[in-house]
């Protein structure tokens, strides 16, 4: 793209941190105008904060900016809000819907754009008053529909559309806008059928041709060797390639997307002792397990876990590995059989779990994780309290089942001091400390039930390096002393493979298969991508 | 997940008539009633007729916070506050029959104007809980700063000229305003008269233009960005629509017409109970609204007028009917009081209820799916 | 096929959830960087409406000698109204404390109370005594509590999030259900239905030969009596009247909510109340303990009006329950609670401010300036406090 013309689109050393997390760092590419760019990367790998940065959303602001320079037609800009970046003509299409559930297909498309008849009455009150032109609209809805190449009603509400064509009027809406030159789509084709997905790989050929450029987001590497003229692979906020599509493959890509340096993942490997795990009995076998959980959906998932192993779950976010510890203890609705230890679990119902000596640590800290609003000692102990009775006082002879105050101190101290909790007191609130000691307070809390198997679900997730290494560490502890069987998830294939005995990869809700630590990055990333949906 | 192209007959007749379970019930409590009460069906008519004149401006006014998402406007009492202050001055300067309805109906304008904009706020700080916040602020107004406005400052700060609406004290203003001068002015106008039944033409002219507005005001932009800030405040965001501003406008628009709608219900009593003349005008409103089968996220011109009837039939026959069972026409008053309240309270629960629905149902049809796959 | 869900539902991107971790550690930077001195934090602690109301009482209690006001005697007001209304005021707490907000569904514990105290005069049970006769309302009054809670609960159990609204008209459907069976239920009892027709009970029941000071007669401290007993005078103190069996009653259900507080259960329901997620990831069966409260709530409400009754004299049917709402919510939030949270001190604080301006405002304002704007003021302060309340940004996350 050495022609005379400036390209449509460069990125130039783009930089971002968020409080001294260094989440990208110096990304340079370029996009010429009727491109089409693939953009793939692990979970993680920075491509949405990329995107955010490019569409100027709010967070990207009120999180310090960033660094370097994006140039459109070789002019530097530099959004402040996703309003401007519409002006300059760049539109995205979000992983989540962004649609009004009760309005038309054309009502969605033209929101806030809508084209409108003055009338008297709005030349005395203003603008807000002019009637709609609905007349005008179809026509305008119908060209963006046309633009798109797939056929959707554009006089249905989209609250009785199927999915997918709720995500064509997503991109009918970005194409309606007159300006537009850059699209971004961010997993468009995770909500389709096949059948659609073909039909939306079209129509960004299509668009291409009208010289619209077009970043494609997208896990199913296929879908990008199909229509994309280049791929940038990114990996831990780098780019870590930037080719031709014609030139590579998917083994190719999928090397690159999870690659490390192979050296140093096989050194961590054989740190990790074998604990001889893979031999012992199995302790959990998980049949034939559904989960409904929003975006993490589970379909038909059976599973065993050995006594004694950390095993790791795997996987592209929203294929499911998250809905399978969710499921199992019950927060989730659920089907299929769970046994552990000898007797069947019932599932939906999370009591029965924790009678059963399981533990969960969520993902979802500051939801379901923790009591924000309460201090440590109440987070610590209250599971343990209400599960096994610890750290209560039976009084009238047991009638009165009494808070041992001193009791939760102690404990909560206790781990305080071992997992190097950061706080002022045991009294301190929850939500005063940080993303990493209010993650140490939740293994805290599982801790304290001392329970023969844990599932932990994404430990590092948004916490930094040291404290990282610290809860990692900690749970092989646990492991290692106690005997605990742990179940660990996570989207960073690299943390499950020096944690972790085996790693399971999630692709699509289903179990594609289990690989031991040891095994190769190109065979995870072939597993996490094989069932995509 | 739309399947209902291809339900049977029989159970969409089940459908329309659960979706219509409220307005159903009352034709039939009504039914039931009218009998019992023994009132000629011209006396019914007649007191339908002038109660639609007198009510229906008031419950349409609802329907600007529903589409904007706000629920039921607990807080249109505002605009009847607004409308009562008016009516007091203009009571006061005596300027009476038709030029006095006009001028009070003015007059109120600005009051509810900033009535509603302090409303509007307080409201946008309370996103998720509007109707409570409403309700509260209805008492806050209505026995706060209302009642401190007429019982103390009129007559004392607020120069009242006519010792006939004040209180023999020499400040605030007399439980009653007699507005004998201006009863029933615009029912009048126009006025005919089918077999004894008084139709007030102009009041149902006002009425019709008033829903010519909405119809038009539904395909206006900010019409259309009510809907949106209405059905999903961040989309409407995100796309650009000032979601507080257009919130505002919404609750503001509801408390001005409100006044006016008060002027034409004072005008029609031909008096104002000056501290409790609004108390309940939001709680019948609301309640009609509901019976005429509205929802509090959804509500028409049709249920307004389906509503209106159907309350102010059970109104009117409740009294006696609750007399002719149990021989105490007390009983048939509270009886009234009753429903309009259950219906709110039915209305309201089964809103909510909706809403947390629909969650098993994903579930199910995984189960499906998986059993299917197992079949194969 | 996988359903993309709509954003507003549970499924936050990565991105998202790492945000707001970070924006977590950042708000705890900020709170570090701008310490506030010690001062500034104890009024931020105490809030700016709570500030001016208390600013006001203690205004009034300065103005009052000057204005010719019997100081003393309005203490034993306040002392007095304080122990009527106390126990209603607590009856907030479980509620609150177990995540169902305000219990604007007060009538509804009212209403149990006010069956139990009728049926125990229609019953006789005067012939035990004043203090049995209000054993027995009580006694009758708790299986209406019980079950009229567990239904209530069970209802707020299915509309979690819009508890308050519905909850205040179920209040206002049982005042006006009520309204009908006051008048229809076979009361015979001479002292309670009409005179002549004999048919309905009256709207106000004076509880002189029933249990009229049943509590509050107990133990008594009555400064004028004593004086007049060993013939000496005692000043000012003559004045005060101390009702000791009614704050005894109050001290005593405050300590049981604050002993259940501290126990398993009790916990478990301040937990539900702070992250129901979190209680229910912990094995927590989330209904039960809301519908527990909401029981726990419903027997204070009843407990509450016998309380109100026995100091008052007089039992007040038909619309009158109504009346008792605001005050008590509004009690509640100036004590310092929050829509979640609330404790024992809330209640006594706030009781006391309450009350304290409602005796004090209209004696003060009728001694200086012959104007009785006390009504309108409460009106104001209660319900603008119950605003504030609910319009203030929730101190927690959820």
């Amino acid at each position: 793209m050495t022609n005379n013309a400036a390209p449509l689109l460069q990125m130039q050393n783009i930089k971002k941190d968020f409080f001294g997390n260094q989440v990208l760092a110096d990304i340079n590419f370029t996009l010429g105008a009727g491109q089409v760019l693939g953009l793939c990367g692990e979970n993680g790998a920075g491509k949405s904060t990329l995107m955010k940065i490019l569409f100027g959303m709010d967070v990207i602001r009120e999180t310090g900016g960033y660094g370097g320079d994006v140039l459109i037609n070789g002019e530097k800009v530099r959004f402040s809000t996703p309003f401007d970046a519409l002006k300059a003509g760049i539109g995205m299409v979000h992983q989540e819907f962004s649609l009004i559930p009760g309005f038309t297909a054309t009502e969605n498309i033209l929101l806030n754009r809508e084209p409108q008849k003055k009338s008297i009455i709005s030349e005395v009150f203003g603008d807000r008053l002019n009637t709609l032109d609905y007349k005008e609209m179809d026509r305008r809805s119908g060209a963006a529909i046309d633009k798109m190449g797939v056929k959707i009603d554009a006089n249905m509400t989209i609250s009785s559309m199927p999915v997918g064509h709720k995500q064509f009027t997503e991109i009918a809406r970005e194409l309606s806008k007159d300006q537009l030159k850059l699209l971004i789509l961010d997993e468009p084709t995770a909500v389709l059928t096949e059948k659609e997905a073909e039909a939306l790989l079209e129509s960004i050929r299509g668009m291409a041709a009208q010289g619209i450029s077009v970043i494609f987001i997208t896990h199913r590497l296929q879908e990008i060797l199909a229509v994309c003229d280049k791929v940038v692979v990114m990996r831990d906020g780098h780019v870590v390639r930037d080719v031709p599509t014609g030139e590579t493959s998917v083994e190719d890509i999928t090397r690159w997307m999870v690659g490390r340096d192979v050296r140093q993942t096989a050194a961590s490997t054989q740190a990790r002792p074998q604990s001889g795990a893979s031999d012992g009995r199995t302790i959990m076998s998980i049949k034939n397990l559904w989960v409904d959980m929003p975006g993490e959906t589970v379909r038909n998932v059976t599973l065993d876990i050995k006594e004694g192993e950390i095993l790791g779950i795997g996987g592209l976010a929203g294929q499911g590995k998250l809905g399978i510890p969710n499921g199992v203890m019950g927060l989730y609705e659920a089907g299929g059989t769970v046994e552990f230890d000898g007797g069947e679990i019932p599932l939906n119902n999370p009591r029965k779990c924790l009678d059963s000596s399981l533990a969960f640590v969520s993902e979802d800290r500051r939801e379901v994780g923790l009591l924000l609003d309460e201090s440590l000692e109440w987070n610590v102990a209250f599971p343990a309290m209400q599960i096994q009775d610890k750290f209560l006082k039976k009084l009238l002879g047991g009638l009165i089942k009494w808070r041992d105050e001193k009791g939760i101190h102690r404990v909560t101290q206790k781990y305080i001091d071992e997992l190097q909790i950061k706080c002022t007191s045991s009294k301190q609130k929850a939500k005063e400390l940080s993303g990493g000691n209010q993650q140490k307070v939740c293994l805290a809390k599982a801790f304290a039930l001392e329970p023969k198997f844990l599932f932990v679900s994404e430990p590092t997730r948004g916490i930094d390096v040291g404290a990282k290494a610290l809860v990692l560490e900690s749970l092989r502890q646990f492991n290692r002393d106690s005997g605990v069987t742990v179940v660990m998830i996570s989207s960073e294939l690299e943390e499950l493979r020096q944690t972790c005995d085996r790693v399971a990869i999630v692709s699509g809700g289903r179990v594609a298969g289990i690989l031991p630590a040891s095994a190769s990055s190109e065979e995870f990333g072939l597993l996490m991508v094989s069932q995509v949906i | 997940m739309n399947q209902n192209n291809n339900i049977p007959l029989s159970k969409r007749a089940v459908e329309l008539a659960r979706n219509n379970a409220v307005p159903i019930m009352f034709i039939i409590i009504c039914a039931i009633f009218i009998p019992m009460a023994g009132f000629t069906p011209s006396y019914l008519i007649n007191e339908i007729i002038t109660r639609m004149g007198r009510n229906l401006f008031l419950v349409l006014c609802l329907l600007f916070p529903i589409m904007a998402g706000m629920g039921m406007n607990f807080a249109m009492t505002l605009g009847a506050m607004g409308a009562e202050l008016a009516i007091i001055l203009v009571a006061d300067w005596q300027i009476w029959g038709i030029p006095g309805v006009v001028l009070a109906m003015i007059l109120s304008i600005p009051f509810s104007a900033i009535l509603g904009l302090v409303c509007g706020t307080i409201l946008n700080m309370a996103k998720g809980r509007e109707m409570i916040t409403g309700y509260i602020l209805n008492f806050f107004m209505g026995n706060g700063i209302y009642q401190m406005i007429v019982l103390y400052i009129m007559g004392s700060i607020i120069p009242i000229a006519h010792a006939s609406i004040m209180l023999p004290r020499g400040y605030g203003i007399r439980n009653t305003v007699s507005l004998l001068n201006m009863r029933q002015c615009l029912d009048d106008l126009l006025a005919i008269r089918i077999q004894g039944v008084k139709i007030p033409v102009f009041t149902f002219i006002l009425v019709g233009l008033f829903c010519l507005f909405i119809v038009w005001f539904r395909r206006t932009k900010l019409g259309q960005d009510m809907r949106a800030v209405g059905q999903d405040m961040e989309v409407a965001r995100a796309a650009g629509i000032k979601v507080d501003r257009t919130r505002l406008i919404s609750i503001m628009m509801s408390t001005v017409f409100a006044g006016i709608g008060m002027v034409i219900y004072l005008q029609n009593m031909g008096n104002l109970p000056t501290y409790t003349g609004h108390a309940q005008i939001g709680m019948f409103c609301i309640a009609a609204l509901l019976i005429g089968g509205a929802s509090v996220d959804k509500a028409s011109i049709g249920n307004a007028f389906l509503g209106v009837i159907l309350f102010h039939l059970m109104f009117i026959v409740a009294p006696n009917a609750g007399g002719f069972i149990t021989g105490d026409s007390m009983v048939g008053e509270y009886f009234r009081v009753f429903l309009s309240y259950g219906i709110i309270t039915v209305a309201l629960i089964m809103y909510e209820a909706k809403k947390r629905m629909n969650k098993s149902k994903a579930g199910q049809e995984l189960a499906q799916a998986q059993k299917e796959e197992g079949a194969r | 096929m996988s359903e993309k869900k709509d954003h507003n539902l549970n499924s936050p991107s990565k991105f998202n959830d790492e945000m707001k971790t970070m924006m977590s550690k950042r708000q705890v930077t900020e709170l570090e960087k701008k310490q506030m001195s010690p001062l500034q934090a104890m009024i931020a602690d105490y809030g700016v409406p709570r500030m001016i109301i208390t600013g006001f009482l203690l205004l009034l209690f300065v103005m009052a000698p000057f204005v010719g006001v019997n100081l003393p005697m309005q203490i034993t007001n306040i002392i007095n109204r304080f122990s009527w209304n106390a126990v209603l005021v607590l009856a907030m707490v479980p509620m609150i404390h177990s995540g169902c907000g305000l219990n604007f569904g007060l009538p509804l514990g009212v209403i149990c109370g006010l069956l139990g105290g009728t049926l125990s005069i229609q019953f006789g049970f005067e012939r035990f005594g004043a203090m049995g006769s209000f054993l027995m309302a009580l006694l009758i009054a708790t299986p209406f509590a019980v079950v009229f809670g567990l239904g209530y609960g069970w209802l707020l159990n299915k509309i979690k999030g819009g508890e308050m609204m519905i909850a205040t008209y179920v209040g206002l459907s049982i005042i006006s259900f009520m309204c009908m069976m006051w008048l229809l239920l076979p009361y015979n009892s001479p002292t309670m239905v009409y005179g002549l027709s004999a048919n309905g009970l009256r709207p106000t029941i004076s509880l002189d030969g029933f249990y009229n000071q049943s509590l509050a007669s107990f133990l008594r401290l009555d400064f004028a009596e004593i004086a007049a007993s060993r013939g000496i005078s005692l000043g000012w103190l003559e004045y005060i009247k101390i009702p000791t069996g009614s704050l005894l009653v109050f001290a005593l259900l405050a300590v049981l909510m604050w002993a259940f507080l501290h126990t398993k259960t009790g916990t478990a329901m301040t937990a539900v109340g702070s992250n129901p997620n979190f209680a229910r990831a912990a094995g927590i069966n989330v209904d039960r303990i809301r519908t527990l409260s909401v029981v726990m709530s419903t027997w204070l409400g009843a407990m509450g009006i016998l309380v109100y009754q026995q100091g008052f004299g007089f039992i007040q049917l038909y619309t009158s329950p109504n009346n008792l709402t605001m005050p008590t919510v509004s009690a509640i939030l100036i004590g310092g609670a929050l829509v979640n949270k609330a404790t024992i001190g809330n209640v006594i604080i706030g009781t006391i401010l309450f009350q304290g301006m409602v005796t004090m405002t209209p004696t003060v304002m009728n001694a200086m300036v012959h104007m009785d704007m006390s009504e309108v003021i409460r009106n104001i302060v209660s319900n603008g406090m119950i605003l504030y309340a609910l319009t203030r940004k929730q101190e927690g996350t959820k």
